[in-house]
C-alpha cells in the first residue's frame, strides 16, 4: 500500500538512514563522553568515534582524516571557507569570485565581506545554469584569493565543471572552494583528482543526522588555513571551537559510508527513475526542463508547467512533498533567484517543481507521481483562460492586462 | 498555507468551468488580472434580457485556490440573480463564505471586479454606457 503524501524533496533533506541511526545509537547512550576530555575512558570512547568517522569521510572524498573540520552544518561549513579565506589571505587580496546561482549561505556570505572590504565577482549562467569559463578566466585578477562555485546546484541538479575550474583557479594562484552539499555522497567526489581545496557538506542531504556538517581544508600542495570565526577551546586544529557533536559525527561518518559502498548502485537505479519521471511528464505541451540535462545529478528534476499558476499547482499536487520555484510556497514574492538567473520569465519560474529522488524513492511512487502531476496540471490546464488563449494561438504577450 | 474547506471544495470541485460564446450579443465577459501577477480571471455571464436575469455563469481562472474558489463561487452566485442585484455583490462577501485569509483578499477582489467587467461589458454590447469601474 502506497502512503501518501509521498516525500520527493530530498534535496531539502533525506531520511535518517537506519543504519546511520544504528550506529549513532551508543553515542546517544552509553557512550556519551566528550571527545576533547583526554584524562579518562569516557573521552577517549567518544574520540575513538570521531576518529573513526573522520577516516569514514577520508575514505568518501579521498583525503586526509586530519583534513576534515566538523561543523554544525553546510551553512556553517560555507561561512567558515570564504570568512576564513578572506581573513586568512588579506594580504593577498581581497577579491573572491562565485556565481549567481549559489546557495544563500555562499551569496549572503560574499554579500556580507563586501561590506568588510571585499571585492566579489558574481558571474552568470546561462539557460542551463551553467558559468563560463572564458568569463571565469577573465574574471581573475592578481587580487583573487578565492573562487567559490558549488559542485552540484540544490534547485536544478546542474553540476559544474569542477576540474576545469580549479585549474583555472591555481593558474591564478588563487584557492578552490566548493559547496558540495548536492554533490558529496550522490555522485563521484575525489577532493585531489578535482582539484578542490575547500570543500563544505553536510550529513542530511546523504541520509544523515541534521545539525552536523564538515569543511574539508586542504593540508598540502598548498597548505591552507582558514581563520576562525568562533573563538572557544581551539578545537578542529584550531578552526572550529565547541565540542564535537559525537553522535552527529559518528552518524556522518557512518552516511559517508554507506554513500562510498552504495552511491553508484543508488545514482544508477534513480537516473532511470528520474529519467522516466521527466519522459512521462514532457509527454504534456509546454512543459520545459530547468537546468542541465547533460550535466546533472543523477536524482534531481525541475520541471516547468507553463499556463499553470504556481501555487495552484502545489495545492493540485497535494499527494507529493516538493519544492516549487513559486514565491507563494516560501517566505519572499520574488520567484526563485536560480531559475530567474537561467533566464525564465516569472511565469515560469513560479510553475516549476523540483523532485528530488533518494534511495528510498520507490518505482511505485513515480508512477503515483507522473500520474498525479499529469492530472494536476491537465486539470488547472482546463481551468486556465491562460491555456485557452494558447490554444487558439492567441499570443498572451499582445493582450493589455488589466493591472491591479 | 491552511485552506478553508470550502476553498478546497470549490478548488476540487469547481463549478461552472467553461466558455460562453463571447459574440452573442446577451453575453458580457470579464478578464481581470495580469499574467505577472500570478492571477488571471474570466468570468462570463448569459443575460435574459426580457428579464434582465442572469441565466448562465461560467469562469476560467490561472491562479492559486483561493482565485480558483473565489470565482467559482461568483459564478453560483450569480446565476438566477437580476443584473443589478449582482452589481450589488461586495468583495467582503466573498471574503466572509471562503474564509480567505487576508493575504488572500485580492482574491474576492478580483472576482469582484470580474463580475462588474461582465455587467460592463454586456451593458455597452447592448447600447448601455459602460460601468465606472472602481480602481484597486
Amino acid at each position: 500500500m502506497l502512503k501518501l503524501p509521498i516525500y520527493l524533496d530530498n534535496n531539502s533533506t533525506t531520511p535518517l538512514d537506519p543504519r546511520v541511526l544504528e550506529a549513532m545509537m551508543p553515542y546517544l547512550t552509553d557512550v556519551f563522553g566528550n571527545a576533547a576530555s583526554r584524562n579518562h575512558p569516557f573521552g577517549w570512547a567518544a574520540e575513538e568515534g570521531v576518529d573513526y568517522a573522520r577516516d569514514q569521510i577520508a575514505q568518501l572524498i579521498n583525503c586526509d582524516p586530519k583534513e576534515i573540520i566538523f561543523t554544525s552544518g553546510a551553512t556553517e561549513s560555507d561561512n567558515l571557507g570564504i570568512k576564513g579565506v578572506f581573513e586568512m589571505y588579506s594580504q593577498r587580496g581581497n577579491h573572491i569570485i562565485t556565481a549567481t546561482t549559489e546557495h544563500k549561505a555562499v551569496l549572503d556570505t560574499c554579500k556580507h565581506l563586501e561590506k568588510l572590504g571585499a571585492r566579489v565577482t558574481y558571474l552568470p549562467v546561462d539557460a542551463e545554469g551553467l558559468i563560463s569559463l572564458t568569463d571565469l578566466e577573465a574574471a581573475m585578477t592578481p587580487q583573487t584569493i578565492l573562487v567559490c562555485l558549488m559542485f552540484g546546484n540544490n534547485e536544478t541538479g546542474t553540476i559544474l565543471p569542477i576540474r576545469e575550474i580549479a585549474a583555472i583557479a591555481h593558474a591564478h594562484g588563487a584557492l578552490f572552494m566548493t559547496d558540495g552539499t548536492q554533490a558529496v555522497g550522490k555522485i563521484p567526489v575525489d577532493v585531489q583528482a578535482d582539484g578542490i581545496d575547500i570543500m563544505a557538506f553536510t550529513a542530511h542531504k546523504m541520509y544523515g543526522p541534521k545539525g552536523v556538517g564538515a569543511l574539508y581544508v586542504r593540508r598540502k600542495n598548498p597548505r591552507v588555513k582558514v581563520t576562525a570565526q568562533m573563538d572557544g577551546g581551539g578545537h578542529e586544529r584550531g578552526m572550529r571551537s565547541g565540542t564535537l557533536n559525537v553522535p552527529g559525527i559518528v552518524g556522518l561518518g557512518k552516511a559517508c559510508e554507506l554513500a562510498r559502498l552504495e552511491m553508484a548502485a543508488d545514482a544508477a537505479r534513480l537516473s532511470v527513475l528520474r529519467d522516466r519521471l521527466q519522459a512521462e511528464l514532457m509527454t504534456m505541451e509546454e512543459t520545459y526542463v530547468n537546468g542541465s540535462v547533460a550535466h546533472r545529478l543523477p536524482h534531481v528534476a525541475n520541471i516547468s508547467f507553463k499556463y499553470v499558476e504556481g501555487e495552484g499547482l502545489m495545492m493540485g499536487v497535494k499527494d507529493l512533498a516538493v519544492s516549487s520555484g513559486s514565491a507563494c510556497t516560501s517566505a519572499s514574492l520574488e520567484p526563485s533567484y536560480v531559475l530567474k538567473a537561467l533566464g525564465l520569465s516569472d511565469d515560469l519560474a513560479h510553475s516549476s517543481l523540483r523532485f528530488g529522488l533518494s534511495r528510498f524513492t520507490t518505482d511505485e511512487q513515480i508512477d503515483y507521481a507522473i500520474g498525479h502531476v499529469k492530472e494536476a496540471v491537465t486539470k488547472l490546464r482546463e481551468m486556465s483562460p491562460l491555456w485557452e488563449m494558447h490554444q487558439e494561438g492567441i499570443d498572451l504577450s499582445t493582450i493589455e492586462w488589466a493591472e491591479h | 498555507m491552511a485552506y478553508s474547506d470550502k476553498v478546497i471544495d470549490h478548488y476540487s470541485n469547481p463549478r461552472n468551468v467553461g466558455t460562453l460564446d463571447k459574440s452573442k450579443k446577451n453575453v458580457g465577459t470579464g478578464l481581470v488580472g495580469a499574467p505577472e501577477c500570478g492571477d488571471v480571471m474570466r468570468l462570463q455571464i448569459e443575460v435574459d434580457e426580457a428579464t434582465n436575469t442572469i441565466t448562465d455563469a461560467k469562469f476560467k481562472t490561472f491562479g492559486c485556490g483561493s482565485a480558483i474558489a473565489s470565482s467559482s463561487l461568483a459564478t453560483e452566485w450569480l446565476k438566477g440573480k437580476t443584473v443589478d442585484e449582482a452589481l450589488a455583490i461586495d468583495n467582503m462577501e466573498i471574503v466572509e463564505e471562503l474564509a480567505l485569509p487576508p493575504v488572500k483578499i485580492h482574491c474576492s477582489v478580483l472576482a469582484e471586479d470580474a463580475i462588474k467587467m461582465a455587467i460592463s461589458d454586456y451593458r455597452v454590447k447592448n447600447g448601455m454606457p459602460a460601468l465606472e469601474m472602481a480602481h484597486h
